[in-house]
């Protein structure tokens, strides 16, 4: 049985790094994430913890730091957000490259400009081609138990790539809501002990990382960075498998809640998915077979398993908390689609773009987006399939 | 410290092998094997390296000519990626992750480029934190592994592609940055600027305090580009001379904030014996640009003077 506590999902996420103990931390403040770093300074500086940290001057130093740790042989941890992953970006590329387990608790919010400090998705939908595997958490509790299976996943030899759990910044990462945490001990064992099979600080055996890498051989490596992601697919769903067996608690690509008779459904990611059950609840009293997939896995991308999970419905919305600024969709809406496009699957599926840089996203708002459902139900047509929801002037 | 330099330089390993493909008449390569040298044969290294000709030259998918271990990852970042490395030494040790009996030493070597320019935040942030390693820098001036862009390193008047001496604009018209004071600046245990010269026996004994001092310590190293430079491959140990016999480039060290040079020059040379054979200056050398050789003169005798005024007033605060 776990220990319940009260915890916000910062604090959620801190914890999880405490019992993972990892031998390198290296972060940079940014709102809402700085207070993984700070409380996991404390349990530094109080002796709770084995890990050097590392207070680097800007996150493009906290990802290469995080590398050359990773590659020296230890485990390596970050946390940050928005801006600070775009500062990221260039050495994210290079982490998964070269196929470093590197863990980041990515507190979602909206990318610059103009300077925004609150939740959208931009900062995940930008790094969503960089080879990393990305986990999406509706609640402090998902925040906890997807950085408690991260390494499991991460470090598996078919795998070896690095993986980043996100969250929603401020709306579950500074919102207090009860948990159930995993002893230390049990943590300790779940996780278990990294051991690299070639690593820098292995003076039996030097190698070298990061070569020139030209048109002879980059193709092949960047084949095998896919291979390793297709192969996440498998280990992602054996992790949860145990992590059940430990807890009790279910994880899968994505959840799906009220889907197997809806007629509707809505799609999206984080903490709307919340928003998004109570709404399925009230139209269910109002006779509306109304659901939701709420995606856990979005890199890699279980494509031909949500069309399955969406064949049988009659309209779809997917929610996209990023525009892509393509004059198309958003990233998810695209990827869902094409999923199943590719599968065979024919639902009328329409997109809307919302709650960019924090914007609230109410159970109203929801409740119309349904609405619009079943009038596709009705009329399978759609007028136009890229919409936004909440923007000022057009509701 | 005694020892046998000339044993040392003929017996002992090359830890960068030959087989590299740094052009003929590079003065890096020389300058990362003597350095490699000053590690203890016994000690293991992890060597860090910023994007430039180093890099590409000597790590090219699958061969690398490095015997220790090696990791590069991007242009601006080796100080901070070789930190991570450190760090995770540090907790590695600590939890008996690593064997207690072996040593492992920590050196970055970046370009002018990827230390004076793109990597100086990242270079003074590991400084700062104080990270066990050392970090070179080979300036050699410019962007060479992209073709001789100018650099916050490039010597004024220099003729680069991106300082171009044109008709109206005499090659570069800035000073360049001075970085070993920059790194004194961060209050390090030791910095020092040296060179290839007299058998490297400055080279060694420097590469081996900075290697061997706790802390993290900081080495600035000339090493001329005969692509950039434009001077004959084989007159690369010359050019260094040069260098140092004309002041253009002091060798001195800096201990704990004392400065000590190593080298006087008993006659310094006119700086136009330095720039004579490159290139790169070819245009100050033509009728009606003698002030160019005038100013930069007065720049080199500037700031031979400074240094030897540091080097006064630090060893007299030391006695007091």
């Amino acid at each position: 049985m776990g220990i319940r506590e009260r915890l916000s999902g910062n604090e959620a996420a801190a914890t999880a790094m405490k019992q993972i103990n990892p031998d390198v931390v290296a972060a940079f403040p940014i709102t809402p994430s700085t207070e993984i770093p700070q409380y996991f300074s404390t349990f530094v500086s109080n002796g709770v913890v084995d890990t050097e940290f590392v207070a680097v001057e800007s996150e493009h130093s906290a990802m290469s730091a995080c590398i050359g740790a990773e590659a020296a042989g230890a485990r390596a941890m970050t946390a940050t957000s928005a801006n600070g992953l775009s500062l990221m970006w260039e050495m994210i590329y290079i982490a998964s490259s070269l196929r470093l387990p590197i863990v980041m608790s990515l507190v979602n919010r909206a990318v610059s400009g103009p300077l925004n400090i609150h939740c959208d998705h931009s900062d995940a939908m930008g790094v969503r081609d960089s080879g990393w595997i990305q986990l999406f958490s509706e609640t402090n509790q998902e925040a906890y138990d997807n950085l408690i299976m991260a390494h499991r996943i991460a470090e598996n030899k078919d795998v070896l790539l690095p993986l980043m759990v996100c969250q929603d910044g401020f709306i579950t990462s500074h919102s207090i809501e009860n948990i159930e945490l995993i002893e230390d001990e049990k943590v300790k064992e779940f996780v278990g002990k990294y051991k690299p099979e070639h690593y820098l600080l292995n003076k039996q055996e030097p190698i070298a990382i990061g070569p020139l890498d030209v048109q002879t051989y980059l193709f092949e490596h960047k084949a095998q960075q896919a291979k390793a992601m297709e192969a996440a697919k498998k280990v992602i769903l054996e992790v949860a498998e145990d992590f059940e067996k430990l807890t009790g608690r279910k994880y899968g690509f994505f959840e799906e809640y009220k889907l197997e008779d809806a007629e509707i459904a809505i799609v999206c990611m984080n903490s709307t998915a919340g928003t998004a059950k109570a709404t399925v609840n009230r139209l269910r009293e109002q006779g509306i077979k109304a659901g939701l997939l709420k995606v856990r896995v979005f890199r890699p991308f279980p494509a031909k398993e949500i069309a399955e999970a969406l064949k049988n419905l009659k309209a779809v919305a997917v929610l996209d908390k990023a525009d892509s600024l393509n004059a198309a969709g958003g990233a998810l809406f695209e990827d869902i689609t094409s999923g199943m496009f590719v599968n065979n699957v024919q639902v009328p599926t329409v997109n809307y773009v919302y709650g960019i840089g924090g914007r609230d996203t109410t159970v109203e708002e929801l409740e119309k987006v349904y609405k619009d459902l079943l009038e596709i139900k009705e009329s399978g047509k759609i007028e136009n399939p890229y919409r936004y929801l909440g923007l000022r002037g057009e509701n | 410290m005694a020892y046998n330099h000339k044993e040392i330089i003929a017996n002992r390993p090359s830890r960068l092998t030959s087989g590299h493909r740094m052009c003929a008449g590079c003065g890096a390569p020389p300058v990362a094997r003597m350095i490699l040298r000053a590690v203890k044969p016994e000690d293991h290294v992890v060597v860090s390296n910023a994007t430039g000709c180093m890099e590409v030259s000597t790590f090219l998918y699958p061969y690398t000519a490095w015997t220790d271990s090696y990791i590069h990852t991007a242009f601006e970042n080796a100080a901070a990626t070789l930190s991570g490395v450190e760090a995770a030494y540090k907790a590695m040790k600590a939890t008996g992750k690593l064997p207690e009996n072996e040593v492992t030493k920590f050196i970055a070597f970046g370009g002018d480029g990827g230390t004076y320019d793109i990597g100086l935040q990242s270079l003074s942030g590991a400084m700062e934190r104080g990270h066990d390693l050392l970090y070179v820098c080979y300036d050699n001036g410019a962007y060479m592994n992209t073709g001789i862009q100018r650099s916050s390193a490039t010597p004024k008047f220099a003729d680069t592609t991106t300082s171009p001496a044109g008709t109206k604009i005499p090659g570069k018209m800035q000073s360049r940055k001075d970085l070993a004071k920059i790194m004194v600046g961060h209050h390090l245990p030791y910095v020092a600027q040296s060179i290839a010269y007299m058998n490297f026996k400055d080279l060694y004994e420097k590469a081996e305090k900075a290697i061997y001092t706790e802390g993290p310590t900081f080495l600035n190293v000339l090493a001329p580009c005969p692509r950039g430079w434009g001077y004959n491959t084989e007159d690369l140990m010359l050019i260094n001379k040069l260098a140092v016999e004309t002041c253009y480039w002091p060798l001195y060290e800096v201990v704990d904030g004392v400065y000590h040079i190593t080298y006087k020059p008993a006659k310094k040379l006119p700086v136009e014996e330095f720039l004579r054979p490159q290139k790169r200056f070819k245009h100050m050398f033509k009728p009606g640009n003698e002030w160019m050789i005038e100013e930069f003169q007065k720049e080199v005798d500037n700031r031979w003077q400074e240094l030897l005024d540091l080097e006064e007033m630090t060893n007299k605060n030391k006695e007091n």
